[in-house]
């Protein structure tokens, strides 16, 4: 498996070097500084030189680098290279050169963790920060009495969890988070819109709670309807083309009858992803009109429409508009928010703090361009969207029910969250 | 000007500091900095000695750190072995795990020093504290030194039955250090039969890291019998698999693709305790189960069962591609297998696959092989407006990629031909140079495929003669210019035009100007005859190609003895050409399948191709293939001479340049088309020795050994 580990920082110093096997040496790190640091065009996230392949990530400043020598499961190691930058994250708050240089120890004391022989072990953070923590003296303190607990639980049925949690009040917190992509042709149709969904969880439960989580997923309140044998219409319910659950959810119950039933870690946590495809509401509809005026000016007319109910309102709208490579000067007349011509991003960027649903905004302008020698055309990129809509679900996907059961019986408060926002959300023109 | 000198300077050392000590910890750093430049006289270890023996804590330890930062660098530090050995013994762990990092990387450097080592790895592995005991076995089975290895047995047998399940899976790992080091010892001892045993452990964390040890043990051994999964480990592995952590369930799902089940009973089980995983949201699990099922699938018998399955393996399929731009280039790779062994798999599912306009460019070109595999009559109108939007992006290679792409539309759905002939000119149209000559690239094979249907575009594209400057996009007009000179007036005149060039043009563009002139004289006798003397004349008297030459030759001599054969020859009927959608063959395919998620299916290799047992390895494939083709030539010494012959007075070599050169290594696996394909993305990376996937290409094969002893070098 991964023989070796590194990370680089942009200029190919190695901040962290680990050896995993022998098959390699340390100053294989140089290879991979020469042959993929230092060349501009590299177009594979995998290279493969002799025998020794190279996987790289780039994530903020840094290269996260594994090597291997044998046929390795590509799939594992990306995600495995993913999951150290996630731990990172939740250890540092951002895993930047920085970060790694000022923790090196602890970096170092975190892959001897996660990677043995080359081989992935427990990598869930919340174990992990048991016993791997940024005070070493505090984890000297806390081995002594708890590593057993610890241990059983790093390697027990419910990793994720420790048995001894205890709140005064037991709550959790539902966050529906959609992202939409939009792709539409120039001519207004819609070549692809789905949307792909987070259920996030904080969960402050006390003792060890099974949770039984319920949507309107179509599929479910079908089975459910006919098995009544009622005829009552599911026409509220959403069709969830996939989706796929955080590891505390028990798989083989959702795969027999659908029911999402789990024990959840401690604190904040993604419980599910799922992507749906039919029926997705888009929030707003973009109509460009651009004219590109012989060779020295295009005229813009942007129009944009939010689609949704009066009573909510769309946050940091962002209309980013293509602009030609040589434009020299541009007017522009906004309606509402803020609209200036960016040239390092050759763009105009329209900005709207708030956005109230059924409403219209227009924004017209016009480019003046500088003459050019090249004859090539304007490769007019697409709009592109970015915004956030509170309490709108694109896909109508509803939470219907959140039970817990706990030993102790005690009674919880579940709050619900709906948010959408833009993925990539883009308009050809 | 002096404050700008000034401040030169500052950077200077700044600099000059970051380069010594990259990694650092801010509180060293603040110490660390007046000493800094004292250090000089005496030399850095000097001082880091004088602190790993102080009588400070603290300063012990911060010591240590910066002995781990300057390893990190690259610096040599295994002078310090014993000063820092000698804080091994300490109740801080992180110190402890410290030095143990430095051990794992110096104790080959001072072998008889790692003796004294031992005594405290051993009382560790009696500690109470669980995390010391896993810490002391994982790190003592990471020291490779003999020494040790004696040391190593007493307590790796005792921490393999340790109480406690983290020592258990920790020890597991560790038996497979140790074959790895010394197969007969691990064997001897009866570590491996206990790991064995392992795989009926109650945790099943420990479950998959026997799993784990005993699969690498298997395949390092020569005998091949250390690990056979039967029907009652089988059912133990599908109730650990549900209840193991994502990596745990990935070594038990490898370890499943490598069983048979004994009958379709069993795989129908197997498959519906695997399909639940597909539901993970680690898409490597997901890819590992795509594995076992797409693997069980064979021995099934019921149709409907094989239907139904398929159904479900599209939406996870689907999901992958909404994970990171790497992650989604493996699935996209791996979907690309999938398809050629089930071609119905994802027909509705086109769209998913449109390119993003931020996409990184490997996932580009991988979605447009896909989208090129689905396309069928129904969707082909998106495709071509999709393909058509992708023509006018800024990435060169993936704009000639899209261009490549229609064409390979029009020739694999008759129906859209037209259309995209259409969407060609207008991107003529655009006049971008680079869009307009792969267009005329990919209408000569549109040519091939529909002779005499689209000869009205012929002027169309003659007026983009001047434009063109690269040898595929000329050959492919003086192809379609020879092709149908009896339909282009001047077809004559265009010849001439380049003719003046002749000696300055690519060996592509004069072979297909030999041919070109060859046709357009028994097309047109009357008035070419001086035309086709002036080029055969320099052709074979002053052109130093021998290819060309010959090719001269071959025709004159043709024309002057039999002007009639010569027509039946040079203007026969071309064999008709198709789109290789599905490239791989039968059983390279099946290998693949076998091999989804790993190197071998992201480069559509089997495995030994790429891999080896250091250059040694890589220098006995290159042999191999050497050798078989020896035999082959041997075999059929005959066919194989006449055939490249053949090819060449057919004008067959006109596809992809990468079609001509039979790569040694797919001849070695059995399959010499299949993998020279025409794969747009290999003509990329040749040329240079990097291997990039999807394949190398067969001339890169040379430089890979040169690579290959470069990296041994080091």
């Amino acid at each position: 498996m991964i023989s070796a580990f590194f990370i680089y920082n942009q200029k190919g110093e190695v901040l962290i070097s680990r050896l995993y096997r022998q098959d390699l040496k340390r100053s294989v790190a140089d290879i991979f500084r020469i042959q993929v640091i230092s060349n501009t065009d590299v177009r594979s996230p995998i290279i493969t030189l002799g025998s020794t392949s190279f996987f790289h990530v780039r994530h903020e400043n840094l290269y996260i680098v594994a090597v291997t020598k044998c046929n390795a499961n590509a799939a594992l190691v990306f995600e495995f290279c993913y999951r150290l930058i996630n731990i990172g994250k939740a250890y540092f708050g951002k895993l930047d050169e920085e970060a790694v240089k000022n923790n090196f120890v602890l970096v170092y004391e975190l892959l001897d963790e996660i990677l043995d022989f080359g081989y992935p072990q427990n990598s869930e953070t919340e174990t992990l920060k048991l016993y791997i923590t940024t005070e070493g003296v505090k984890s000297e303190r806390a081995l002594k009495e708890d590593s057993s607990k610890i241990t059983i639980q790093a390697t027990g049925a419910t990793s994720w969890r420790r048995s001894d949690i205890k709140y005064r009040k037991n709550e959790a917190f539902i966050d529906v988070i959609e992202s939409i992509n939009l792709l539409m042709s120039t001519t207004g149709t819609i070549l692809r819109a789905d949307v792909s969904g987070q259920i996030m969880m904080r969960a402050y439960l006390s003792g060890t709670p099974e949770c039984k989580f319920g949507l309107n997923d179509k599929l479910l309140l079908e089975k459910d309807t006919s098995q009544k044998g009622g005829s009552r219409k599911t026409t509220n319910a959403v069709e969830i083309d996939d989706c796929q659950f955080h590891q505390c959810v028990k798989l083989g119950k959702f795969d027999s009858d659908r029911t999402i039933s789990f024990v959840p870690p401690d604190g904040e946590f993604e419980l599910m992803r799922y992507r749906t495809t039919e029926n997705v509401n888009l929030p707003f509809r973009v109509h460009p009109v651009v004219n590109e005026i012989g060779k020295s000016r295009v005229e813009y007319r942007i129009t944009v429409k939010a689609n949704f109910s009066q009573k909510l309102y769309a946050n940091n709208v962002l209309i980013r508009i293509p602009t030609p490579l040589n434009t020299a000067n541009i007017n522009l007349r906004a309606a509402a928010g803020k609209a200036k011509y960016v040239p390092a991003e050759n763009s105009i960027v329209w900005k709207i703090n708030r956005f109230q649903g059924q409403s219209e905004v227009t924004l017209s302008g016009e480019a003046e361009l500088s003459a050019m020698t090249i004859k090539k055309a304007w490769s007019r990129p697409p709009i592109s969207m970015d915004f956030q809509v509170l309490m709108f679900t694109s896909s109508g996907l509803l939470v219907r029910f959140l039970k817990v059961f706990e030993k102790s019986n005690y009674t919880s408060v579940k709050w619900v969250r709906y948010m959408t926002k833009a993925g990539s959300y883009q308009v050809r023109f | 000007m002096t404050s700008l000198r000034a401040a030169d300077i500052i950077f200077d050392t700044e600099l000059y500091q970051t380069r010594i000590l990259p990694v650092i910890n801010a509180s060293i750093m603040a110490v660390s900095k007046p000493r800094f430049f004292t250090t000089t006289k005496k030399g850095e270890n000097y001082e880091l000695r004088a602190d790993l023996n102080s009588e400070y804590r603290d300063r012990r330890k911060d010591a240590i750190k910066k002995v781990i930062a300057n390893m990190t660098v690259g610096k040599d530090v295994s002078g310090l072995f014993p000063d820092v050995l000698k804080n091994m013994q300490t109740d801080d762990l992180e110190q402890k795990k410290l030095v143990y990092l430095y051990l794992m990387n110096y104790a080959k450097t001072q072998p008889e020093l790692v003796i004294l080592a031992v005594n405290t790895f051993v009382k560790d592995t009696d500690d109470t504290n669980p995390l010391i005991r896993a810490l002391a076995i994982r790190t003592m089975g990471c020291i490779r030194v003999e020494k040790i290895i004696d040391y190593l047995c007493e307590p790796l047998r005792k921490c393999l039955k340790d109480d406690n399940p983290y020592v258990r899976k920790t020890a597991a790992i560790c038996v497979a250090k140790l074959y790895d080091l010394n197969p007969d010892l691990a064997i001897e001892n009866g570590f491996v039969s206990i790991l064995q045993d392992m795989v009926s452990d109650s945790n099943p964390m420990v479950v998959a890291n026997a799993v784990t040890a005993l699969a690498e043990i298997h395949e390092a051994s020569s005998t091949k019998d250390i690990f056979v999964i039967n029907t009652p480990t089988l059912t133990k592995l599908l109730v650990a698999l549900n209840e193991c952590t994502e990596w745990g369930r990935i070594s038990i799902l490898t370890a499943l693709a490598e069983y048979k089940p004994v009958d379709y009973k069993e795989a129908e089980h197997a498959i519906e305790r695997v399909i639940p995983q597909f539901q993970h949201a680690n898409g490597s699990v997901v890819l590992s189960a795509i594995k076992v099922v797409m693997i069980y699938m064979r021995t099934i018998r019921n149709e409907e069962l094989t239907k139904q399955l398929v159904r479900k393996l599209a939406p996870p399929l689907v999901t992958l591609l909404s994970s990171a731009p790497e992650v989604q280039y493996v699935a996209l790779r791996n979907i690309n297998i999938i398809l050629q062994k089930r071609s119905d798999i994802l027909q509705n599912e086109m769209r998913v696959f449109f390119c993003k306009y931020n996409d990184p460019p490997y996932v580009k070109m991988e979605k447009l092989e896909i989208m090129i595999k689905l396309a069928n009559e129904k969707n082909v109108d998106q495709l071509l407006s999709e393909l058509k939007e992708y023509a006018s992006e800024v990435d060169v290679d993936f704009v000639r990629k899209s261009v490549r792409a229609i064409g390979q539309c029009a020739i694999k759905i008759d129906e859209a031909s037209e259309r995209c002939i259409n969407v060609l000119l207008d991107l003529i149209d655009t006049k971008v140079n680079y869009v307009v000559q792969e267009a005329i690239v990919v209408i000569k094979d549109i040519f091939r495929k529909y002779p005499h249907k689209y000869e009205g575009i012929i002027p169309v594209l003659c007026q983009n003669l001047d434009a063109l400057d690269e040898p595929e996009a000329k050959a492919s007009l003086i192809w379609i210019i020879g092709e149908y000179a009896e339909r282009i007036e001047n077809a004559d005149e265009l010849i001439v035009s380049f003719l003046d060039t002749f000696r300055d043009e690519n060996s592509q563009v004069e072979l297909q100007l030999v041919t070109a002139t060859v046709k357009l004289f028994l097309k047109k006798p009357q008035s070419t005859k001086n035309i086709v003397q002036r080029v055969l004349q320099y052709a074979t008297t002053e052109c130093d190609n021998p290819d060309i030459r010959d090719r001269a030759y071959i025709y004159w001599r043709l024309l002057s003895t039999d002007p009639q054969a010569a027509k039946a020859v040079v203007l026969s009927e071309k064999p008709p050409i198709s789109v290789q959608s599905n490239n791989i063959s039968g059983s390279l395919l099946e290998d693949l399948i076998s091999n989804i998620s790993t190197l071998a299916s992201v480069y559509h290799k089997p495995p030994e191709t790429f891999l080896g047992k250091g250059r040694f390895g890589a220098d006995a494939v290159q042999r191999r293939a050497i050798e078989e083709q020896e035999e082959a030539s041997r075999e059929s010494p005959i066919q194989a001479q006449t055939k490249s012959n053949i090819e060449n007075l057919l004008d067959l070599d006109f596809s992809d340049p990468s079609t001509l050169t039979t790569s040694p290594i797919s001849t070695a696996s059995g399959s010499s088309a299949p993998t020279a394909n025409v794969d747009d993305l290999l003509d990329l990376f040749s040329g240079s020795n990097i291997t990039t996937s999807p394949g190398q290409s067969s001339s890169t094969h040379q430089n890979n050994n040169l690579s290959n002893d470069l990296v041994s070098l080091f």
